[in-house]
């Protein structure tokens, strides 16, 4: 990977850490018994706690405890036995408590690690430094009147996992990977729906940039970014700024910024100077939360296949490429998808690279193309694999199985029926194709003449004649064959 | 004023010499005869005779069927208002009951309404109030005295006989001091006994509900009531409540009491002192052990109460800020201005003197001098009683260094004033149960109290040992 940007007069290089935080998946909020769901129509899901009315008690939410010791689990970090809840106070709107409930000194999860890897074959460890369980705000919303802000505090007291990496981070296509990776195993734990668009994973980037080898330089912040297109997008924007900044012989503040998605630019909101005193103390309406090693181990038994572990048992049973692994594993419902196909028959055991193909570019082209999603596939893993053992068997060429995909997608009909109705057989009976090159011969003797002249690449002409004549059906192999062996017999 | 007990009047309403509503009429009279006295923030004899009628048609059996109770105004209830005593929740009408009134009310007891405090539970003669101060009952007419704080209402209430018992709040000593000022008995159980929900905070971890009564047996009836777990408060103990009232034993032979010298200060007035040594004499001659013992670090405990304190209290008031209820002001120009306007008229003095003191024992660079530096002696401070219990059943020390003030004495200097929780404190730190009794006079013929302390969950211990006292007084 070169890592290297070229400046007006330098080279530079990004060091970019993220925090992402991940809603966690609960039916019920971090301290309240209301509901999470998302869309409900404004203040609907609120409780006496989430609304901070006078003398109103927080009370953890055991599930949501369990999801963040499932995550760390995931993440391959150490979980704390003990963390505490601390208070980040300042004033908001949309925070009617005056403060959030955090953990700041003491977290639940520790250091931990994932693992990206590029399509090279190269992989590279990601380090987390840690992560937490937090209170989301309420939402201001300043569109509804014209000199008016209301508040919707539905997401107040949602629970979210804030977790932190190092700036191991190089360019905007890692912090890309990398939080492709963490939504991955969020959503095969099952302790997010890593829906980026509901906002139930957003990140706040931190980027500087360095000539290459030199210490870390001075970072800012990018606040709220809810698509990986953005990220990449304030991440490029940001790192351009800050080396302008520093050709020219300039210092970079150490600021929070906001990103435009519409100008793809980033701006200051905040300096150092202006940046809050939060006064982190322990919450003493909370006790310190322990969890024992049994819970601990309770939970890690309950934990499924996550993707490294899918990624090289894809490996190694079918022999896949790092990077065809990786792909496969990158989503729950593709490694699923993959695994209900492959088992549908147990001679695709040996065709896996084709199963693969025919998943991520055939058939993810034609859900991309009508706007679907591999959960409601209109071609079942069942039916995808028919037709991959009829390409296998030689029963119809991929050309043919293209079409015929096409086919099962809108008719919802299985390859078998559709070859059937259709008569798509490939023909590998060789005295039916030498019938039909004898008529192609005799058809352009032309042609025939050119080609024993030396122009081989007629060859080509001659095989899509004979392909029309069969509708494409012949086996392309013994076509060829026995085209050249009839054309060298004329010479 | 002839006083019935709770526990006499229990008798008398259940051999129907008396019915619910002859009993509360009587009350209601001397509530509208006392006005002056400024005890309640809220009252309504209508929503009053309203409790009397539903309760004439409910033919169960309850404990505390009828008998008229006060509530500090920091609980918040259904039926009544409730301000904590500040502007910013002048008209806040909760949609829900706290967990110790509920209980009062399941029990079958009336609310006669709701006492006068310093606002937010913040100070020591109730006179912090958006209210208005409340008067100590026992003020002669030419000099009005304070009756303490910060449940000066409700202590006022027992005292003028304008209620059986009451409910109130110490977060530092705001339940013993006041029942001290007022002569009455006050109880601050251990902290995790009964549970905070629904009660507007303060400093979340000292904060605890306890009762105001005419003696010692009333409040071992009333603190049954309202004690017990919670599972919305995670700070709330589960353990088993005692039947108090039918465990109480006067009888101490055999116990050994505890004597703590650092709370002999000097400047203590001389009747204070007195008190003190009647009552280890009294102890003495009912066959009670005496032991002197040593509290060493009780020197730092007030000045680590008031970082606590204020800081816990910062952050809990911050939910204050007109966006949701309450007061806003009207000069708004802004969402910050809002803030501001909002809290500046809001707000009196003294609550925002601690919410400075707070924010600023939080803020960056001075929290581990400060706010860090206080959890740790805290912890030195309950390691010190924690030694203690171990040589000793209770610990008999004064409630206040003073008798009740006059009204406006100490108003102005706010260290003079912090200075009355100097006895109350340290146990309030260290979460232990603590109870005042009046036992003896001031040159002025005014009341003074005893505080005895106990260990965590003890509250039998103090009881019994309060009724020894009290017993031999009377």
């Amino acid at each position: 990977m070169n890592n290297i940007i070229k400046g007006e007069k330098h080279d530079w290089e990004m060091v970019i850490g993220l925090e992402i935080h991940a809603q966690v998946k609960s039916n019920s909020k971090l301290f309240s018994s209301s509901s999470t769901k998302f869309g409900s129509s404004p203040n609907s899901q609120v409780s006496l706690v989430d609304a901070a009315m006078p003398g109103m008690l927080p009370v953890i939410n055991k599930y949501c405890v369990e999801q963040a010791v499932k995550t760390g689990v995931g993440l391959n970090a150490k979980i704390n036995n003990y963390s505490v809840f601390d208070r980040k106070n300042y004033f908001y709107a949309d925070l009617p408590q005056g403060y959030q409930i955090s953990q700041y000194k003491y977290p639940i999860v520790g250091e931990g690690k994932v693992t990206i890897d590029f399509k090279d074959g190269t992989s590279k460890d990601i380090r987390i430094v840690r992560l937490h369980l937090e209170q989301d705000a309420g939402k201001s919303l300043h569109d509804q009147n014209p000199s008016k802000t209301y508040v919707d505090l539905n997401r107040s007291g949602v629970a979210l996992m804030e977790i932190v990496s190092e700036p191991d981070i190089r360019t905007p296509e890692e912090a890309g990977m990398y939080i492709s990776k963490i939504r991955s195993i969020l959503m095969y734990l099952d302790t997010c729906d890593g829906n980026m668009q509901e906002g139930s994973l957003r990140a706040d980037v931190n980027i500087s940039v360095r000539k290459p080898g030199d210490e870390y330089g001075t970072r800012c912040e990018i606040k709220n970014l809810n698509s990986i297109k953005f990220i990449k997008q304030a991440i490029n924007y940001e790192a351009k700024r800050q080396i302008e900044i520093l050709e020219s012989g300039g210092t970079i503040e150490q600021n929070t910024m906001l990103f435009n998605t519409s100008t793809g630019k980033t701006r200051p909101m905040r300096n150092k100077e202006e940046a809050h005193d939060y006064r982190y103390f322990p919450d003493p309406d909370l006790l310190p939360l322990e969890i024992s090693k049994e819970e601990i181990g309770k939970i890690k038994s309950s934990i499924p296949e996550l993707p490294d572990e899918l990624k090289n048992k894809f490996i190694e049973t079918y022999k896949l490429s790092n990077y065809d692994a990786s792909v496969l594993t990158a989503e729950k419902k593709t490694s699923d998808y993959f695994n209900e196909t492959i088992n549908s028959d147990s001679e695709l055991n040996n065709h896996a690279k084709i199963v693969v193909n025919w998943i991520t570019s055939e058939l993810f082209s034609l859900l991309n193309k009508n706007n679907q999603d591999l959960n409601n596939s209109p071609v079942s893993p069942e039916n995808l694999g028919q037709l991959i053992k009829l390409i296998s068997t030689n029963e119809i060429s991929g050309k043919i199985a293209k079409d015929v995909l096409d086919d099962m997608f809108s008719s919802g009909k299985t390859a078998r029926q559709i070859v059937d109705e259709k008569g798509l057989q490939q023909v590998t009976d060789q005295g039916e194709i030498a019938k039909v090159i004898d008529q192609v011969i005799a058809d352009n003797p032309k042609m025939v003449e050119q080609y024993l002249a030396g122009k081989d690449k007629l060859l080509g002409f001659f095989v899509g004649q004979a392909m029309k004549l069969t509708k494409g059906k012949a086996n392309p192999k013994i076509l060829n064959d026995i085209l050249k062996q009839k054309l060298n017999k004329k010479n | 004023m002839s006083k019935s007990s709770l526990k006499q009047t229990l008798k008398d309403l259940d051999t129907k010499k008396i019915s619910i509503r002859e009993l509360n009429q009587d009350y209601l009279k001397r509530i509208k005869e006392n006005e002056n006295l400024n005890v309640f923030i809220h009252f309504s004899e209508d929503n009053v005779l309203k409790q009397i009628d539903s309760l004439e048609k409910d033919n169960s059996a309850k404990k505390l069927k009828g008998i008229p109770i006060a509530i500090k105004d920091l609980f918040c209830t259904k039926n009544m208002p409730t301000t904590a005593a500040s502007k910013i929740l002048e008209n806040f009408n909760p949609t829900y009951e706290s967990f110790v009134t509920q209980k009062l009310l399941d029990e079958g007891s009336i609310f006669v309404g709701k006492t006068n405090l310093d606002e937010f539970a913040m100070g020591s003669a109730t006179n912090t109030s958006f209210f208005g101060n409340t008067i100590n009952p026992l003020s002669k007419d030419d000099e009005p005295l304070a009756p303490g704080g910060s449940s000066g209402g409700s202590a006022a209430a027992v005292a003028a006989d304008l209620c059986l018992g009451a409910t109130g709040t110490d977060t530092g000593g705001s339940i013993r001091q006041p029942a001290s000022f007022c002569g009455v008995v006050g109880i601050k159980p251990t902290y995790g006994l009964c549970s905070r929900w629904g009660i507007a905070a303060f400093a979340s971890s000292l904060d605890q509900a306890g009762i105001f009564s005419h003696n010692v047996e009333d409040a071992s009836i009333l603190l049954q009531s309202i004690a017990g777990f919670d599972q919305r408060d995670s700070t709330s103990a589960k353990v088993d409540i005692p039947n108090y009232f039918e465990n109480l034993d006067d009888d101490l032979n055999g116990k050994t009491v505890g004597i703590p010298k650092e709370y002999s200060i000097d400047g203590t007035p001389k009747e204070i002192s007195q008190i003190w040594e009647d009552a280890i004499k009294v102890l003495e001659k009912k066959g009670v052990k005496i032991k002197n013992i040593s509290l060493p670090h009780t020197k730092y405990a007030l000045p680590t109460y008031y970082i606590i304190a204020p800081a816990e209290a910062s952050s809990n008031l911050a939910r204050y800020d007109g966006v949701k209820y309450g007061f806003r002001s009207d000069e708004i120009d802004s969402l910050d201005e809002m803030y501001e306007n909002t809290r500046a008229q809001g707000f009196g003095r003294e609550v925002k003197r601690r919410i400075l003191i707070g924010t600023y024992v939080l803020s960056a660079g001075y929290y581990d001098a400060y706010y860090l530096k206080a959890q740790k002696v805290r912890k030195l401070i309950a390691n010190d009683f924690n030694k203690a219990f171990k040589e000793c059943d209770f610990i008999v020390t004064p409630t206040a260094p003073s008798a009740a003030f006059p009204l406006n004495e100490k108003q102005n200097d706010p260290i003079k004033m912090y200075l009355n929780d100097v006895f109350t404190v340290p146990a309030s730190l260290a979460g232990l149960p603590g109870i005042s009794i009046p036992f003896g006079k001031d040159k002025n013929n005014l009341p003074l109290g005893i505080q005895i302390l106990g260990k965590h969950f003890d509250e039998q211990q103090v009881f019994n040992a309060a009724l020894s006292l009290e017993r031999s007084y009377e």
